[in-house]
């Protein structure tokens, strides 16, 4: 647990884009259960991907700056990882999904 | 003010888990292999964000370089896995 006192100006911001990113995650993850076909599936899941983490790691990067008394930007490195590589993934699903549609092949 | 932080945090820490068990059943029930190969790409992500919670928690930056490496391998495996359903196989000659 975190032992130090951390003023408002640090805990308020965290804890709002904190639960934002948890709801984030929630509806993506029940939109992925509950919509219909593939293709409105693999909208939902983009939503935490994108907006969810990043307001998870703004609130890291704030309590951890505080907490070390120096700025920590390396977050931002799973945020650049992110960005890139989940439109990638959901090309390439996208693409899979089309060609097995295509040929028929179910299962 | 640190135990709102906590308190959120754990509720951030809920809402990931149980999107977590939302893509699980969407792995176990899901039609098609690509609805299996999304619903394991959620998973990952909602591991991530438990890991990343887990380190503003904790109050330390270790959590960091693991919610990275589960990123990373992540993307890795629902690339291959994509790719599989395309081309079946992955590493073409």
């Amino acid at each position: 647990m975190i032992e130090q006192d951390i003023p408002f100006w640090i805990a308020i911001p965290a804890s709002v884009l904190m639960l934002m990113a948890g709801f984030l995650g929630l509806t993506g993850s029940l939109g992925l259960l509950r919509l219909k076909s593939f293709y409105a599936r693999i909208h939902a899941p983009t939503l935490g991907n994108t907006l969810g983490v990043m307001c998870l790691l703004v609130a890291s990067m704030l309590v951890n700056s505080y907490l070390a008394s120096r700025p920590i930007v390396h977050e931002v490195l799973i945020l650049l990882l992110l960005f890139t590589t989940s439109p990638v993934t959901a090309m390439l699903l996208m693409r899979a999904a089309v060609f097995r549609e295509r040929t028929g092949k179910k299962d | 003010m640190t135990t709102l932080l906590i308190v959120s945090a754990y509720f951030a820490m809920l809402c990931c888990v149980g999107g977590m068990g939302f893509a699980s059943v969407r792995l176990w029930r899901g039609p098609t292999a690509q609805d299996r190969v999304l619903a394991l790409d959620a998973v990952y992500i909602n591991g991530m964000m438990v890991v990343l919670i887990a380190g503003v928690l904790f109050g330390t930056i270790l959590y960091f370089d693991i919610a990275l490496l589960i990123a990373l391998f992540g993307f890795v495996g629902s690339a291959a896995l994509a790719k599989f359903l395309l081309r079946g196989e992955v590493i073409e000659p």
